[in-house]
């Protein structure tokens, strides 16, 4: 132990976790004035270290070493942070239950109507088994994995890795590709969200008209659901050709320009954006249409005998009654821009031009299957699987404390 | 505000007779169905136009004709034939509808096993199951496939493509909420008649979820129907291929544009199966959603 330099020596790193700990949790305290403050400060403390420790420690504070570059430390430090953020998120959530005295853990148990007898316990295992099982080894044995190989040096057909630590996320800070290839996705994410949200809110509030025809009409607006990327990409490459395309053939009567939609750079990412709202509008009005219907209509009545303009009952009440759809329909969207896209750039642009049309899947695919680095693709999966959880936390977080819960 | 407020709600066939006749002739929130007509033309346009095209030849195609062209039998044939399209198709309904059918029975037993059985630390196994739900399949991509190859016992290649994709979180997450919705006392009388949990299963629950099953199948098989990256890296076989794999061949050498006829042909089959499933079990998908206004 003695003879390895650090750079920054690991009981430090603990110290630092310690010390954000006790102060975020006396900070806590003193924000909600329950509980006691020695109490406080002694699991923030210990929260703080275990949070420090969490993902630096599996690596031998590795990253922290004296033979490592600056990056390295950077990336040992934001490692800190995300541990921190988990431990001392969790731990103030249980202490603060215990303050209050509520249950720490779920309830067990609620279900009435359970089957009696003996084997209840057997049974039950027998019928979970199934899906506890390839979930395992399909899903959690896999996500150890991608973790444990992000920290090395393997490639498909070469039976040797070597471990070289956190170089594969160090590199990244430094990988302007990579960082344009996030960019992409989370702007494809903003404009899927915005154009296609809006539109399909103001879809769906026409069909909760009670006009006639509107079955029909809900038919054949929520059908382009069941299209895939894959087709969706074809179907645009064809509408977005520069010769043969019919965007342009209108646009060259009309206006008398011709857009090389698939080929130069702007237009190549608006080209994606209008193909992926096409794609994923059906689902959005499929949505919101159910969330319309959630909502209570004496209680528009009511607003409405009250003088409140049709603008005013969709601001105050429709909105924002909607906003569990528009949490959930905001994380589904981000992760169709994320993951599902894949197809239909693949057919679409190729992720050209000058791979200006690459996002971060499409860079998974590409430094993992085609180039065959498996650790800096599982790296790059990771910062992905991140993205995933914020946006999860995201919508629990603002979810929870935005949404109605119809308790009007 | 001429419009009582109340009238918009509450259907009245006395005022429609006093209205004038103007406001008879347009029909009432003619706003509504403009924006409707609008919104369906554009979003079934690509569709229709691949439609067209798919019986179109290439130079037809440039010069935007806009009636149905001759070749549809000709682009058919190369697509189906040619392009091995059929075969294709075939492979895919194996595989969706092995995984709907495969992914709904374990969801349905998950969620017997989650609703119905008194154990302790029930709410370890459900979270367990429910946290799968921030590791999307594409994260885990690389190692799962590294894992997949790394076993050669695989009876069928297509037994490594869908078994790992068999279990479902969000199948288990929609049968355990809708079994919670059941009253008590179904268990409690199949219990008193001496019924066990399977028979209950069978007897009771599934025909009362005929609405949750259905709209589970249509996203599952959408979700088998639509599988593209993991069957691209995964299978080696190029005549074990998916539909989705035969439509990105087809759409090849779009530069060229040598082929936009089959290429909107594979565009039309590849998307009937979904389309049709959709269509039939729309009752039970806008059912299990609860779209429609009678419950």
């Amino acid at each position: 132990m003695d003879e390895i330099a650090y750079s920054v020596n690991p009981v430090v790193v603990g110290l630092v976790g310690g010390l954000v700990g006790a102060l975020y949790f006396a900070f806590l305290r003193w924000q909600t004035q329950v509980g006691s403050l020695n109490a406080s400060l002694l699991v923030g403390a210990v929260c703080g270290v275990a949070g420090a420790m969490l993902l630096t420690a599996p690596l031998g504070y590795c990253m922290f070493g004296a033979d490592q570059k600056n990056d390295d430390l950077i990336v040992g430090w934001i490692m800190v942070a995300l541990g921190l953020l988990l431990t001392l998120n969790l731990g103030s959530m249980l202490l603060w239950r215990f303050f209050r005295g509520q249950r720490l853990l779920p309830r067990g148990d609620t279900t009435p109507g359970a089957f009696r007898g003996r084997f209840g316990a057997l049974y039950a295992a027998a019928v979970l088994s199934p899906t506890i099982l390839v979930l395992v080894y399909f899903v959690y044995l896999p996500m150890f994995d991608t973790l444990r190989l992000s920290t090395f040096l393997a490639r498909f057909g070469a039976p040797r890795t070597r471990f070289i630590c956190v170089s594969n996320f160090s590199r990244m800070l430094s990988d302007l590709d990579y960082h344009s290839n996030l960019f992409l996705s989370f702007a494809l994410s903003f404009g899927i969200i915005i154009i296609t949200m809006s539109l399909a809110l103001l879809i769906a509030a026409m069909l909760n008209q009670p006009i006639k025809g509107a079955n029909i009409y809900r038919t054949f607006l929520i059908w382009p659901y069941a299209i895939s990327p894959i087709v969706a990409g074809s179907i645009f490459g064809l509408l977005l050709g520069t010769e043969s395309g019919i965007v342009n053939r209108v646009l060259d009567l009309v206006f008398g320009v011709k857009v090389p939609w698939l080929v130069t750079i702007p237009a190549a990412q608006i080209s994606v954006v209008l193909a992926s709202v096409w794609n994923v509008i059906g689902f959005n009005i499929l949505f919101y249409t159910a969330g319309l219907q959630t909502i209570p209509k004496d209680l528009l009545e009511s607003a409405s005998i009250d003088g409140a303009s049709a603008w005013q009952r969709f601001a105050r009440i429709t909105f924002p009654l909607l906003s569990p759809f528009t949490f959930f329909l905001i994380v589904t969207n981000t992760i169709y821009a994320f993951f599902d896209t894949f197809g239909l750039i693949f057919v679409l642009t190729r992720g050209g031009p000058t791979e200006s049309t690459f996002t971060a899947m499409y860079r998974v695919y590409v430094t993992g299957i085609l180039a065959s680095d498996i650790g800096k693709s599982t790296a790059q999966s990771l910062i992905l699987f991140l993205i995933v959880v914020g946006i999860t936390i995201f919508q629990f977080r603002v979810g929870q404390r935005r949404v109605q819960y119809g308790n009007y | 505000m001429t419009e009582s407020a109340s009238s918009r709600f509450v259907f009245d066939p006395s005022a429609n007779q006093s209205r004038p006749l103007w406001r008879r002739l347009i029909p009432q929130r003619w706003y509504a169905h403009l924006i409707l007509t609008i919104s369906v033309i554009i979003i079934t346009f690509p569709m229709f136009y691949a439609l067209l095209i798919s019986t179109q030849s290439n130079p037809e195609v440039y010069n935007h004709k806009f009636t149905p062209g001759s070749m549809f039998f000709e682009n058919l044939r190369t697509v189906m034939v040619q392009r091995n399209m059929g075969r294709f198709m075939l492979n895919s309904f194996v595989i969706a509808i092995s995984i709907a059918v495969g992914k709904t029975i374990m969801s349905v037993l998950a969620g017997l096993g989650l609703v119905y059985f008194r154990y302790p630390g029930k709410w370890i196994v459900f979270g367990f199951v429910l946290i799968t739900l921030i590791m999307p399949g594409d994260v885990l991509l690389i190692a799962l496939y590294r894992r997949v190859v790394s076993f050669d016992g695989w009876p069928h290649p297509y037994v490594a493509l869908t078994l790992p994709l068999l279990a479902s979180a969000t199948g288990v997450f929609i049968f355990r909420q809708h079994f919670m919705t059941m009253p008590p006392d179904l268990s409690e009388a199949a219990q008193l008649d001496g019924a066990s949990p399977l028979q209950f299963l069978f007897r009771v629950l599934i025909p009362l979820s005929w609405n949750t099953i259905g709209a589970l199948m249509v996203i599952m098989f959408l979700f088998g129907w639509n599988q593209f990256l993991w069957p691209l890296i995964l299978l080696r076989d190029q005549h074990l291929q998916v539909v989705q794999w035969g439509m990105q061949s087809l759409s090849q050498n779009l530069e060229v544009g040598d082929n936009f006829g089959p290429m909107m042909m594979g565009v039309i089959i590849t998307s009937l199966p979904p389309m049709i499933i959709f269509l039939i079990l729309q009752r039970q998908f806008m059912k299990g959603f609860a779209l429609t206004r009678d419950k």
